[in-house]
């Protein structure tokens, strides 16, 4: 099984990949909707993103109030 | 008296008799070619249905019998990249129960929800098969405006979701008694007591969604599978239809019933007016 550090910096590929922000550029502490400058859509686009490549359901009630990549990591560490 | 629901001549005004192959509107524009009507939505910002879209839908579904005699397919797509259809117009909504008595939006509710039924019921019972072609946001009505719908092709980025008891109410546009028709009590339980999103891998795996797609390609593949369709006995595809697509009329008087007593709680327009003022990163769940 792989560990949460992995599980974050895929995270953060994917989001600086899809959202085309420089992975250099992103931190796992960063407030996700700022830092990728997103709106709830492209947040629920990037949830469904998430969902496919780590092959796991994250119910969006469980995301209320996530809004670092860290946070995000660890939800989806939890259903893998 | 028989009820707005069943009542189809209620959403056949002008069109029914003119046979409108082609309509652009405001919220929504319509066309006929080579046996297939394609219906696209395209009110910014994602395909809210309010007044406007409504009346424009009514003149859709007042004009789909005469449209049905030349097709054998409807589409129903989005052209915007939001999605397909994010529900009801809950700022509308929220905007014109305050300028009212309590009692006249409980009427005005009950009145817009009859006309929204009658719409659905009108596409539900359509004599040609009927495709709803989903990216994107399909939530709360727009969902149950794919429900209508007798195929579901989804684009890998839809996002199905019943959000309406965050708000105090129950989906209202007829989704409880479709996706009752359509799969697992279960699954409609976590759908609805939940409000949960869920992708289009998953709505597949339960049924709802009969194809994923790639990326795009949505309304590409519900033209494949409409030309497939236009292969077939068209009078065979209606009773296979009408024997495997009941409409669940008694179910659906009931959930207006259910909608406009739940309306006039006070949790809805505290409910409303938090979703409709709200600046939180995530305003999709109330």
């Amino acid at each position: 099984m792989q560990t949460i550090d992995q599980t974050l910096d895929e995270v953060l590929i994917l989001a600086s990949t899809h959202f085309k922000v420089p992975r250099e550029k992103l931190s796992p502490d960063d407030d996700f909707f700022k830092t990728l400058a997103i709106d709830s859509l492209q947040a629920l686009d990037l949830l469904t993103r998430l969902e496919q490549h780590f092959h796991v359901e994250l119910p969006d009630y469980e995301l209320q109030g996530v809004s670092d990549f860290r946070s995000l990591a660890g939800r989806i560490q939890a259903r893998l | 008296m028989k009820s707005a629901i069943e009542n189809r001549d209620r959403v056949t005004p002008e069109g029914r008799q003119s046979r409108m192959k082609q309509f652009t509107g405001q919220s929504l524009s319509w066309d006929l070619k080579d046996g297939v009507i394609e219906l696209s939505l395209h009110r910014a910002p994602c395909n809210e249905i309010g007044l406007l879209t409504l009346s424009e839908l009514e003149k859709f579904a007042g004009a789909l019998e005469g449209l049905a005699a030349e097709s054998h397919a409807l589409i129903i797509h989005s052209s915007l990249d939001c999605g397909f259809c994010a529900g009801a117009d809950l700022r509308e909504l929220y905007q014109g129960v305050q300028k009212i008595a309590k009692s006249e939006a409980r009427k005005g509710v009950r009145e817009f929800l009859e006309r929204v039924h009658g719409v659905m019921n009108t596409i539900d019972a359509a004599p040609i098969t009927t495709i709803a072609a989903v990216h994107g946001v399909t939530f709360g009505g727009g969902f149950e405006l794919a429900l209508v719908c007798d195929l579901i092709i989804a684009d890998k980025m839809a996002r199905f979701c019943f959000p309406e008891l965050r708000l105090g109410l129950i989906p209202g546009f007829g989704g409880i008694p479709r996706l009752k028709r359509d799969l697992g009590n279960a699954v409609v339980r976590d759908l609805l007591l939940t409000g949960r999103s869920i992708n289009a891998t998953k709505a597949q795996s339960v049924g709802l969604v009969s194809q994923v797609v790639g990326e795009g390609e949505a309304l590409k593949v519900a033209r494949a599978t409409a030309a497939q369709i236009g292969k077939f006995d068209h009078r065979t595809t209606i009773v296979a239809k009408q024997f495997i697509k009941p409409i669940p009329y008694a179910e659906l008087k009931l959930e207006i019933d259910i909608f406009c007593d739940l309306f006039a709680q006070p949790a809805v327009e505290a409910g409303l007016r938090k979703f409709v003022e709200s600046t939180d990163a995530q305003p999709y769940l109330p």
